[in-house]
């Protein structure tokens, strides 16, 4: 392997949700899709775990930081400098857990015990957005079939991009940028919106999904009156809450929103010309017809 | 709110306890109250997230530890984001957490929370990653009241899930499941 393609090997951890048979397959589908088409070459990372994810943290941190940081050991050990963890649960606990042990030696020393593998931390673990803009922008341009017309989104960033912005340092946490540039360049119209870093109550899906409906219910409708007709989204948890809870708020509310929910790489997807079958779009809740059809062959 | 302090609450290590465990110091909190503002979940909390650190802050473990709102705080993080006085709140609910767990005092009214992160972590123990079927299963016959309660929408997302192929009943397994209960076994 040479110099130049090692570099553009990028790790690739995908977390539990967006595997295959799960929840939020498509991300995962969509992202490699993508890949394939335009880069970076993405490697899965072998044998890699859990993150925790809320339930890790919530209740025990130095499992939780055990839990994140083996993935980066095995990253590193299959020689990678870059690891893409699509899931923002998993991108900020990676991110997390590393700013931990290198802060506290005595947790450093546990960690590695607990994970039986040192902890050497050279690893840079990267979120989908940092990924498209850093490697992709040029590419997507450079190979891009088709084009909106009359899609306006609402870029959707949730919390887990963003938040806790000192250790993550990614955009700006009150009013990030980085996917509306990506829809911008694709063609689709980035609607101003309040609720980019609005809470969609993550993990409560299920043990609180009356706090879920609720939290959903005002970012739908923040994008509803922003005249958005889709949200573009970044996480399974954002896209499971917002996609999914459609039907709890129409029972509860009456009110039926009926805006799809896309991931931004199936837009990225789209706008290359990928089969929106193989972007796993028909796999929604709310269907995403309309955005598909949005599309259309770029005349040459 | 009026809340009884005894000497013994006001000179305890209550917040010294919590900055030797997290490195939170909550005396730099002066109570602005933007925590609160930012909160997405403070309308359904006992009590505010400012009402938790000052707890800290006089010693009134109790109050903080038995208290709902700190398994309620979703780990936003738009408290720590926004605290003009660098307190990591959202960090500080983490510990309270695991703290109210190692006691046995977390409150009942939230057991369906603490009982969704154990099914949780109990699928991470055994395979090493979430078997989504398996977890929700678990959780579900913990909490059956719960579970009746969404039984119909259940049914609905659940077959929506398993027609689209995304609800798999075989557990996701990785190979170095052992390197994984080690973890719990230390750590755990």
């Amino acid at each position: 392997m040479s110099e130049e393609t090692k570099k553009t090997k990028i790790g690739y951890y995908p977390g539990c949700a967006i595997t295959k048979c799960s929840t939020s397959e498509e991300y995962g589908t969509s992202v490699l899709g993508v890949s394939r088409v335009i880069g970076p070459e993405l490697v899965e990372i072998d044998d890699w775990n859990c993150c925790g994810a809320s339930s890790g943290h919530a209740t025990n941190h130095k499992l939780s930081t055990a839990l994140s940081v083996r993935n980066i050991s095995l990253a590193e050990k299959d020689g990678y400098d870059e690891v893409l963890a699509p899931c923002p649960m998993c991108s900020q606990r990676l991110i997390v857990s590393q700013d931990d042990v290198e802060k506290d030696e005595k947790l450093r020393e546990e960690v590695e015990d607990a994970i039986e593998m040192p902890i050497s931390n050279n690893v840079k673990v990267s979120n989908y957005l940092e990924i498209v803009k850093n490697y992709s922008m040029d590419e997507i341009a450079e190979k891009q079939k088709k084009k909106p017309e009359g899609l306006k989104v609402a870029s959707y960033y949730g919390c887990l991009l963003v938040r806790p912005p000192k250790i993550l340092k990614f955009d700006d946490p009150e009013d990030p940028k980085t996917m509306d540039e990506i829809v911008t360049a694709i063609g689709a119209e980035a609607v101003d919106w309040e609720f980019k870093t609005s809470c969609c109550g993550g993990g409560f899906t299920l043990s609180r999904t009356d706090v879920v409906v609720k939290l959903t219910n005002d970012i739908l409708e923040g994008a509803a009156d922003a005249g958005a007709n889709a949200i573009a989204v970044a996480c399974p948890m954002c896209h499971a809450n917002l996609d999914m809870k459609q039907n709890n708020i129409e029972k509860e509310t009456g009110r039926r929103f009926n805006i799809p929910i896309v991931y931004i790489s199936e837009l990225i997807g789209l706008a290359l010309g990928l089969n929106p079958k193989d972007l796993g779009m028909d796999k929604h809740f709310i269907d995403t017809g309309s955005v598909i059809n949005a599309f259309s062959n770029i005349e040459k | 709110m009026k809340i009884k302090i005894t000497t013994k609450e006001l000179t305890s290590d209550f917040a010294k306890e919590v900055k030797e465990r997290s490195g939170i110091d909550v005396k730099k909190c002066y109570q602005c109250g933007k925590c609160t503002a930012g909160c997405p979940v403070a309308y359904e909390m006992d009590y505010m997230p400012n009402q938790i650190i000052r707890f800290v802050q006089l010693g009134l473990r109790k109050e903080a530890l038995t208290s709902r709102t700190i398994w309620l705080c979703a780990s936003c993080v738009t408290c720590t984001t926004r605290c003009p006085k660098e307190v990591k709140i959202a960090e500080l609910m983490d510990v309270l957490r695991e703290m109210a767990l190692e006691e046995g005092v977390a409150n009942p009214m939230e057991k369906d929370i603490t009982t969704f992160h154990e099914a949780f972590l109990n699928s991470v123990k055994k395979h090493g990653r979430i078997s989504e079927c398996g977890m929700i299963m678990e959780y579900k016959r913990k909490r059956p009241k719960a579970a009746l309660k969404s039984a119909l929408q259940d049914l609905s997302d659940g077959s929506h899930l398993m027609l689209k192929g995304k609800l798999s009943l075989a557990p996701h397994s990785i190979k170095g499941k052992d390197s994984i209960k080690r973890i719990f076994e230390k750590l755990g």
